[in-house]
C-alpha cells in the first residue's frame, strides 16, 4: 500500500522531469553552451583545458571534438554531446522525482489532499517556494557569471524556499491576522536578510544571454512544477484515498 | 467496543499516512541533494545543466 503511493509518486515526478528534459535540451542546455563558450574565452589562464577556446558568439554547436567540455576540474565529466545530454535528461528526471516526492511527502504528513482538482494549485505553490522566491535574490546562473561564495547561496537558497513553503503552508492553513502577518514575515525574512551578494565586475557573459536565460528557466520550472502537481492529484487519488482517510 | 475498534482502525491508517510521508520526505530530500546540493565532482559534472535549469546555486 505504502509503496504503491511511493512508486506512483516517484513516477510522477519522473515524468515531470523528462518534460523538465526536453525544455531543458531545447531551451536552456544551448544557451548554457553559449555562456560556456563565453567563459572559456574570457579566462584563458582559469577554465579551459585547451588552446583553441572558441570565439565569443561562436558556441561549439556540434559538439564534436572538445575533450572536457565543462570546467571544474577534477572527477568523470560527461563529454558534450549523447553522454551529456543523458546526464542532464536523468538528474533532470532525478529532480522532478525529487520534488514531486518532497511535496506528497508533505502533503501526507499534514494530512492535506493533494487531488486531481487541486494538484496544480500545490504544483503552482512548490514553484512559488523553489523556484520563484529564491530567484528573487539569486536568479538561475549561467556558467561564468560572478557569483557569491558556493555554500552561502545554498544556505540561503535552502533557507528561502523553507520560509516561503512555511509561509505558504500557514497562509492555507490558518485563519487567524496574526498568523497571516507571521507568514508575510517568513516569506519577506530572506529578502529582508539579503541574498548573498557577487563580487562585482567578473562577468564574462553577456547580459543579454543571462536575461534570456533566466527567463527560460523560471517558465521551464513553472511548467515542470505545474505538471508535478498535475500528476501527483491524479495518482494519489487513485493511490492514497485511504491512506489520507484519517 | 465499537469506538475502540473504530480508534484502533484510524491510528493505524494515521500511522500508514506519517509512515508514508516521511518515506517520502526522506527519499525526495536524498535524490534533490544528490542532483542540486552534493559537492562531489561527479555529481556536479553530471547534473551540471539540470542545476543551471532548475535554478540551484552552481559553481
Amino acid at each position: 500500500m505504502i509503496g504503491r503511493v511511493i512508486l506512483a509518486v516517484l513516477l510522477s515526478g519522473i515524468a515531470a522531469g523528462l518534460v523538465m528534459g526536453v525544455i531543458q535540451h531545447v531551451r536552456l542546455t544551448p544557451l548554457i553552451l553559449e555562456a560556456e563558450a563565453f567563459e572559456r574565452a574570457g579566462s584563458p589562464a582559469g577554465h579551459s583545458h585547451d588552446a583553441a577556446a572558441p570565439q565569443p558568439g561562436q558556441p561549439d554547436g556540434d559538439g564534436q571534438g572538445h575533450d572536457h567540455e565543462h570546467d571544474h576540474g577534477e572527477g568523470w565529466t560527461p563529454e558534450t554531446g549523447w553522454q551529456r545530454t543523458l546526464a542532464t535528461t536523468v538528474t533532470a528526471a532525478m529532480t522532478g522525482a525529487g520534488f514531486a516526492a518532497i511535496l506528497a511527502g508533505l502533503s501526507l504528513l499534514a494530512g492535506l489532499r493533494i487531488t486531481r482538482r487541486n494538484g496544480i494549485i500545490w504544483g503552482l505553490c512548490g514553484f512559488l517556494a523553489v523556484t520563484l522566491a529564491p530567484a528573487a535574490g539569486l536568479p538561475p546562473e549561467l556558467p561564468g557569471m560572478a557569483a557569491a561564495d558556493l555554500f552561502s547561496r545554498q544556505v540561503w537558497w535552502a533557507g528561502a524556499v523553507a520560509a516561503t513553503a512555511a509561509g505558504i503552508y500557514l497562509i492555507a492553513t490558518q485563519k487567524r491576522v496574526f498568523v497571516m502577518v507571521l507568514a508575510a514575515l517568513l516569506i519577506l525574512a530572506p529578502h529582508i536578510v539579503g541574498a548573498p551578494v557577487a563580487p562585482h565586475g567578473e562577468n564574462l557573459i553577456p547580459a543579454e544571454l543571462i536575461a534570456r536565460f533566466v527567463a527560460s528557466s523560471i517558465a521551464a520550472n513553472a511548467v515542470l512544477w505545474s505538471v508535478i502537481g498535475l500528476l501527483l492529484g491524479l495518482v494519489l487519488d487513485h493511490t492514497a484515498k485511504d491512506i489520507y482517510a484519517t | 467496543m465499537t469506538a475502540r475498534r473504530i480508534s484502533s482502525t484510524t491510528s493505524l491508517t494515521a500511522s500508514k499516512r506519517i509512515a508514508a510521508g516521511f518515506a517520502l520526505l526522506f527519499i525526495g530530500a536524498t535524490l534533490t541533494f544528490a542532483a542540486g546540493f552534493s559537492s562531489m565532482a561527479v555529481a556536479h559534472n553530471t547534473a551540471h545543466d539540470t542545476r543551471h535549469a532548475i535554478g540551484f546555486p552552481c559553481h
